[in-house]
């Protein structure tokens, strides 16, 4: 069985996004890029289903700037075989995004796709429940858990009152969220050695796909700023102020 | 413009959630609701209550039972054959169903508005709210999650909408439900509790977690929340989360205690009316958002705050 995972690169998670002066969006000159952490743990699920046999190849996909081929050269040396780049310099929306996708995944005939639940930079949270919906599979988003099994994925979903499981009929969608699993790193050897693994450069015009954007962003603006406010010494001040809140009696 | 807007329920009950995206549809015009489950008399009747509902179109069929997306998105697509704009609590559920119908639709979503601004523009969060986008949409059906904590609650009571029921689209075959853990607690829902009292990694442990904030809790009528990293020790389920991945809340007040910080934990809290910090390092960034801080031990803090409520 094959898997596709796609991965995004975003401005690292370490990094403080910094608002541009003239509204246009959030500064990325010059600052360390990275894969979506979300992504990271879809190439690790991948991985590991290989390494338990339920998988036999995995082809990473990026859909951006020539510099993504950073981000899939990552998802190589962790252990995907090879990657697909879409390259263009346009804003390609989740929309757009999906629909490449879902070309790729006619080429390709994956019985699984695994996406990050979102990405850190938009978050969005949309890709995969699109894609899931345009080629009318079936989804697991925000999954902690997965069973692959006799052509089912069973898959352990974070809700907001707990845990829930969903059955799905193969092929289907995956998508990760943080406890699913723990990336790897990838070791020197394998970094050298995912530099001679195959990368294909497409463009979104090879799949006939437009990927115009139905969204313009005409501001990026800082969120309200809150300021530090007053420290107390002891417990009983704390108490005070609770009490002055009207939230303790 | 007519809108669509999806009710969140428990089988029983509307979940408040519900109230705010009603809200948020009656600045674009007028709100139609849609329960969708099973055996869902009460959440019907109880829908067509709230305040200034048009229409409350209800779907009851076993295929929607636990609102799988790959049965509710076609439902949602075929109701929006007349209606202009499906609007979604940001819960997981809306989540969930949003982006799918939106694609099924062609048009792309508009995620965790937090207002609405005119007939195709508003502002949402990007970078875990490190910064906020004003985005303007072409596409003439809109699909539209809600951050639920940016938009008051509609009036539960004082309506009388007509309840209509609709076909079922029917079960697609796609997926099953296979079984949930729900945590069941007496203390209020986080995305509703007024205050919350919040642990991180510094509590070392399941039972000084609980042992340390479930009193404290008790006593404030609070819910209780954790950091990413006390989920991932386990010292907490996941359902406790809150952040730019997990719950998104704006209590009254909220008390972190033993939290560094993170821009990702912020992306959760920082809209709370009054943020209470403890932790033993005076230069912890949770400080520098912080309206009221206590710099010390939390393992003799927390107890000592507990007696003297
Ligand atoms: C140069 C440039 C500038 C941009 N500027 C803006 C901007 O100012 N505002 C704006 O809203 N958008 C902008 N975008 C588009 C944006 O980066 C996203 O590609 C798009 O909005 C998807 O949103 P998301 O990542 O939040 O989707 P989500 O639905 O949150 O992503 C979920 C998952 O989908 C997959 N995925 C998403 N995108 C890709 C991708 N490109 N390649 C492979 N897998 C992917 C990943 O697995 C990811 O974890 C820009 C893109 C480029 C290339
Ligand atoms: C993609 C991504 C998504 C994420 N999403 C989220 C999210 O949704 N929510 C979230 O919370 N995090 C999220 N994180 C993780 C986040 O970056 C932080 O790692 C996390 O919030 C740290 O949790 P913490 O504050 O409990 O732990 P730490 O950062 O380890 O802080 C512990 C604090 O406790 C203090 N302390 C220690 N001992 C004591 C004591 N005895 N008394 C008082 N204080 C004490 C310390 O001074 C310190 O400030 C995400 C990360 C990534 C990469």
């Amino acid at each position: 069985m094959k898997v596709l995972v796609p991965v995004k690169r975003v401005l690292d998670y370490n990094v403080k996004p910094r608002v541009k002066a003239d509204g246009s969006g959030v500064d990325l000159a010059n600052v360390k890029m990275s894969m979506n952490p979300f992504d990271e743990i879809a190439v690790e699920e991948a991985i590991r289903l290989k390494e338990k046999g339920a998988v036999t190849e995995i082809v990473a996909v990026s859909i951006g700037e020539a510099k993504c081929q950073e981000t899939l050269r990552t998802a190589l040396a962790m252990g995907a075989d090879r990657a697909i780049l879409v390259q263009t310099d346009e804003r390609v929306e989740p929309l757009g995004v999906a629909k490449i996708l879902a070309k790729i995944v006619e080429e390709e005939s994956p019985e699984l796709v695994i996406l990050g639940k979102q990405a850190i930079d938009d978050d969005n949270n949309q890709t995969g429940q699109m894609l899931a919906g345009l080629l009318n599979w079936g989804q697991g988003t925000f999954a902690s858990k997965v069973e692959i099994a006799d052509g089912h994925a069973k898959v352990t979903r974070e809700v907001d009152g707990g845990l829930e499981t969903d059955d799905l009929k193969l092929p289907a969608i995956i998508t990760t969220d943080l406890r699913l699993n723990e990336p790897r790193y990838a070791s020197l050897p394998n970094i050298m050695k995912a530099k001679s693994k195959p990368m294909a450069t497409k463009s979104p015009a090879d799949y006939g796909v437009d990927v115009t954007p139905r969204i313009t962003v005409t501001n990026v603006a800082e969120p309200p700023k809150r300021t530090a406010g007053v420290k107390v010494a002891d417990v009983d001040e704390l108490v005070a102020k609770l009490k002055a809140m009207g939230v303790a009696k | 413009m007519k809108t669509l807007v999806w009710v969140e329920h428990d089988g029983k009950a509307v979940k408040d959630a519900t109230l705010s995206a009603v809200t948020a549809a009656s600045k674009l015009g007028e709100a139609h609701l849609l329960v969708a489950g099973q055996g869902i008399d009460s959440v019907a009747q109880a829908a067509a209550t709230i305040a200034g509902v048009g229409k409350v179109h209800v779907a009851d069929d076993a295929a929607y039972a636990h609102a799988l997306a790959e049965n509710v998105a076609p439902l949602v697509v075929e109701l929006m054959g007349h209606h202009d704009a499906f609007v979604a609590p940001a819960t997981t559920t809306g989540k969930n169903i949003a982006p799918r119908v939106a694609a099924m639709l062609d048009v792309m979503q508009i995620s965790d508005i937090l207002s609405v601004e005119g007939a195709d523009t508003f502002t949402r969060p990007i970078y875990a709210g490190n910064a906020i986008a004003t985005v303007k949409t072409s596409d003439t059906k809109l699909v539209v999650t809600v951050r639920t904590t940016a938009f008051e609650k509609a009036a539960a009571e004082g309506g009388s909408a007509e309840i209509e029921k609709v076909a079922s689209t029917g079960d697609k075959g796609l997926s099953t439900f296979a079984g949930e853990e729900i945590a069941k607690s007496e203390r209020p829902e986080l995305t509703s509790a007024k205050v919350i009292v919040s642990g991180g990694r510094a509590f070392g442990s399941s039972e000084q977690f609980h042992s340390l904030l479930d009193p404290l809790a008790d006593k404030l009528g609070a819910g209780v929340g954790a950091s990413r990293a006390a989920v991932d020790a386990g010292y907490a389920p996941n359902d406790y989360q809150v952040g730019q991945t997990g719950k998104i809340v704006a209590p009254e007040v909220y008390i972190a205690i033993g939290i560094s910080g993170a821009i990702q934990h912020l992306a959760g809290m920082k809209d709370s009316k009054t943020i209470i910090a403890i932790n033993k390092d005076e230069d912890a960034p949770i400080f520098q958002v912080a309206d009221i801080g206590l710099v010390g031990d939390l393992f003799k803090i927390v107890p000592e705050l507990t007696e003297k409520l």
